[in-house]
């Protein structure tokens, strides 16, 4: 067990913006509300997932909608207790901890809010270890673990149980209820044992999120370079060096969907990479071959300062550096890669992970 | 018609320009910037009079930008006690006003703060009811302690009349207090348009006073002449607008410089190179209007939703110093205004860019005589960086890879060739020491819309019609000469996420001054 103090929470935010991929709304606006509660409410402990005791309740929360409103209509605080209080008393047993199901963007934040404010611990652990876009896109759901009973309620004192046949179910009703109670709701989500915490989860993310944002933060002071360090710390690999010369974005059903290319610079001169997304970076390839897809994480840095650069600050001109991460294991997995891989978003493309192509691209040039 | 005078207070510099009925400079001046601002305007005024160009009397514009409204900010002086009403609850709750605020900004604004019902959904339905009881126990409350209110209401880009309704409250309850609502200052991002519409009720009586004092100097002068401010997008407002909007007042210096540029090159789409004393700051030129920066920015270390023109801004200016220690370096420091003592060209002892290029004979300026003796390949090294660290800036703000026009402004432009690499062409124009006080001088004025509309309410094309008619009434509110009036700008974006089609359409309308 040890204690987040606000540091911490600065950190853990900007390390969340690269988990983010790119996607998964800015962290900002959850960074003040965890500050807020921790200034309000005192501190929060975060626990090693083997103290957590196997049949413990535990229950993951999030934010589900859309970023635009939730940076227009803050949340009040109180509406993710009202979903705990209610889920406790359906289960009749005590929530022991919370964690974040999305340790990318913004949903790193709202367990911490949360934590802080009922006075619960978070556990060093969520479900995807970056950021995706649907509910059934957690380790958990390959575990055969249901959303539901799940509670979204909204600031206004709404709350809704929903009781599913499945989590592509529980997407789609949770959906439509978001949009009638304002477009942003909170979550208290996939409640499971603590036993089924320690199976399914990916484990340790909040520490290694903590560290990417401090290495970043770290590289400025000490002025070392900043994409060395996050490539230590994630056991990334640099993908790309380029220049940002095109950006196409379009809305297809709610998702920001779109492609950059890049113009390669330094060793990369001459190169040309593009990289399609749907809210987070799902691809990215060369003109002759891919260098990386989903679920392996891309994220896109600013090649001066190593911080990370969403989809929508992704502009004409800037200097950006491509990096690869290697998803957790769980998502390499059959049902994972149905689940989150390339064909799933519509890519017609096989899954193969980060470092068999880095090592085959590299046997290709030499 | 008659003469315009046109005044901008830069960071070193305080220049003036008169221009004809032609708008074209008759005379031009440059003063140091004074501490105080006022009275470096005052001087700067009376130097471009004395030379004779034209009777005072025969000045009937003055347009003024000014740094008065910043440097309130940032010094956190003569700032309003602000009343901060957000109209919310029972939604925002996690996150209180002015969280970010440095703790002595937050003193100097009085730190009232109030969290009321009401609000509105992204689609325009209401969170709860305006609590009007509340408001009125509120303005009861604040009578005597704040002289100045910002009303801020969730989705009021969307729909404004929770902000109407708690503004009329108000003055119900307190008389004829200064109202600034957030709807018309910024758009969506609550915790951001938040910030600026607060430091916009702090402004009000700094724009009523630098107003008033420039008002009184042209009367001193013999001048009596319409008065505008500059703003932020490169267009003018009346000073009744300017009092209301002071937070628009803000950064209009670099947006000067680059309509200036536009207009003295005639040129629409341009890059602009403008090379002060310590800094160069490139700006792109869209359609004869600056583009603006999409991030978030940041006032006195306050977040705004603010646009700003989109600029990058180097260490290479006029006064930067070049340094031979372990291989040649330029800058990123500068002598400043004390490049004529300085400089070694005025018989100082640095080595600067303007004595690089004055060696090489590229430039005249000083004594020639003073530099001869610099090795020359020292002064290729240090060219070369200097070409090189423009010719990068410029290559990391155009917008497409095609080959563009870059204007050279501002005094220490000098100190670039005639050729640049990504430039189709280099442009010195005449009076490019001036630029940004010209720029002030030419501006038209605008009005801006910048909403989230509802497309299922009145269709695509309705909402983009409404838009067009909203900012062309702005523009008319602003005083612009409502035959005059072209739309400059249109933007429209679906926002991602939000069903029931809700579209973000932002819209300029600029028109030459009512004469």
């Amino acid at each position: 067990m040890r204690i987040l103090d606000i540091q911490a929470i600065e950190d853990i935010a900007l390390g969340a913006a690269l988990l983010g991929t790119g996607g998964g709304g800015d962290p900002y606006v959850g960074k003040l509300m965890a500050i807020q509660a921790v200034e309000e409410f005192g501190p929060i402990k975060l626990l090693e997932p083997d103290e957590v005791p196997d049949d413990a309740l535990i229950v993951p929360t999030a934010m589900m909608g859309a970023p635009t409103v939730l940076v227009e209509k803050v949340p009040s605080g109180e509406e993710v207790m009202s979903a705990f209080n209610s889920l406790e008393s359906y289960l009749g047993s005590k929530i022991y901890a919370t964690i974040p199901i999305e340790a990318g963007g913004v949903n790193s934040m709202i367990p911490l809010a949360l934590a802080a404010r009922m006075g619960i611990p978070v556990v060093d652990t969520d479900g995807m270890g970056r950021a995706f876009p649907e509910l059934q896109m957690v380790t958990f759901h390959l575990n055969d673990i249901s959303a539901t009973p799940m509670v979204l309620c909204d600031e206004k004192g709404n709350s809704l149980m929903l009781n599913t046949v499945d989590n592509v179910w529980t997407e789609r009703l949770a959906r439509n209820a978001t949009v009638e109670m304002g477009g942003s709701v909170m979550l208290a989500i996939y409640p499971m044992q603590g036993l089924q915490l320690k199976k399914s989860g990916i484990h340790g993310i909040i520490t290694l999120t903590e560290k990417i944002g401090r290495a970043i933060r770290e590289a400025k002071v000490n002025r070392m370079d900043p994409i060395k360090t996050v490539l230590g710390v994630t056991n990334g690999f640099e993908l790309f060096r380029g220049k940002v010369v095109d950006v196409a974005r379009r809305t297809v059903g709610g998702f920001a969907r779109g492609e950059s290319k890049l113009e390669g610079i330094d060793a990369y001169r001459g190169q040309a990479l593009t990289l399609n997304f749907q809210n987070e970076h799902l691809i990215a390839r060369t003109e002759n071959e891919v260098l990386i897809t989903t679920p392996d994480l891309i994220a896109v840095l600013d090649a001066e300062t190593g911080r990370p650069i969403t989809t929508e600050g992704l502009r004409y001109g800037a200097r950006a550096v491509v990096i690869g991460i290697p998803c957790h294991p769980h998502w390499r997995t059959a049902k994972g890669i149905a689940t989150v891989g390339p064909r799933y978003f519509g890519y017609d493309l096989d899954y193969i992970p980060l470092e068999e192509r880095v090592l085959s691209n590299k046997g290709g040039q030499e | 018609m008659g003469f315009r005078i046109g005044i901008d207070v830069g960071g070193t510099n305080t220049d003036a320009v008169i221009l004809d009925q032609n708008l074209s400079p008759v005379a031009k001046t440059k003063t140091p910037t004074t501490p105080d601002v006022s009275t470096g305007i005052y001087q700067a005024m009376s130097m471009v009079l004395q030379q004779g160009a034209v009777e005072p009397s025969k000045i009937k514009y003055a347009m003024l930008g000014t740094t008065h409204c910043t440097n309130a900010v940032v010094e956190r002086k003569r700032l309003n006690k602000v009343a901060v009403i957000r109209l919310g609850l029972p939604a925002t709750g996690a996150i209180k006003p002015l969280t970010g605020w440095a703790s002595d900004l937050r003193q100097a604004i009085g730190n009232l703060q109030f969290l009321v019902k009401g609000g509105h959904e992204f689609d325009g339905r209401e969170i709860a009811a305006l609590e009007e009881q509340r408001l009125r126990e509120i303005a009861k409350e604040i009578k005597g302690k704040a002289d100045s209110i910002a009303i801020i209401g969730v989705f009021s880009p969307v729909t404004n009349t929770h902000e109407l309704r708690a503004a009329e409250i108000m003055r119900e309850e307190l008389g004829d207090i200064p109202v600034s609502l957030s709807h018309e200052i910024g758009s969506v991002g609550l915790l951001e348009r938040e910030n600026a519409t607060v430091l916009n009720a702090a402004l009000v009586d700094v724009a009523r006073t630098t107003a008033a004092g420039f008002i009184a100097a042209l009367q001193r002068e013999g001048i009596d002449a319409s008065v505008y401010f500059g703003q932020n997008d490169g267009t003018l407002m009346a000073v009744d607008y300017a009092t209301r909007y002071p937070i628009l007042t803000i950064a209009c210096g670099p947006t000067n410089s680059i309509r200036g540029a536009s207009y003295l090159a005639k040129q629409k789409n341009a890059l602009v190179v403008d090379v002060g004393g310590t800094t160069t700051d490139v700006g792109v030129l869209v359609n004869g209007f600056p583009r603006e920066s999409s991030i978030a920015v940041e006032i006195g270390g306050v977040r705004t939703n603010f646009r700003m023109p989109d600029l990058i801004s180097i260490g290479l200016g006029g006064g930067t110093i070049v340094r031979n220690e372990r291989g040649i370096t330029v800058g990123p420091d500068s002598v400043g205004y004390r490049i004529t003592e300085e400089a070694m060209i005025f018989g100082g002892k640095t080595l600067t860019t303007s004595d690089v290029v004055t060696a090489l004979g590229l430039a005249a300026m000083g004594d020639a005589g003073k530099v001869k003796d610099l090795p020359k390949e020292t002064l290729d090294q240090a060219y070369g960086q200097i070409v090189a660290m423009t010719e990068d800036v410029i290559d990391r703000m155009k917008t497409s890879s095609e080959p563009i026009p870059v204007i050279l402004v501002g005094g220490g432009s000098i100190i670039l060739p005639d050729q640049l690499a990504g430039a189709s062409e280099v442009i010195r124009p005449a009076h490019y020491d001036v630029a940004n006080a010209i720029g002030s001088a030419i501006a038209q004025v605008s009005g801006q819309v910048e909403r989230v509309f509802s497309i299922d309410e009145m269709g695509r094309e309705g909402a983009i019609q409404r838009a067009k008619q909203m900012a062309i009434e702005e523009a008319i509110k602003a005083g612009a000469d409502p035959d005059s009036i072209d739309i400059v700008e249109i933007e429209d974006v679906p926002l991602a996420y939000l069903p029931g089609n809700a579209t973000k359409i932002r819209v300029k309308a600029a028109g030459n001054l009512v004469v």
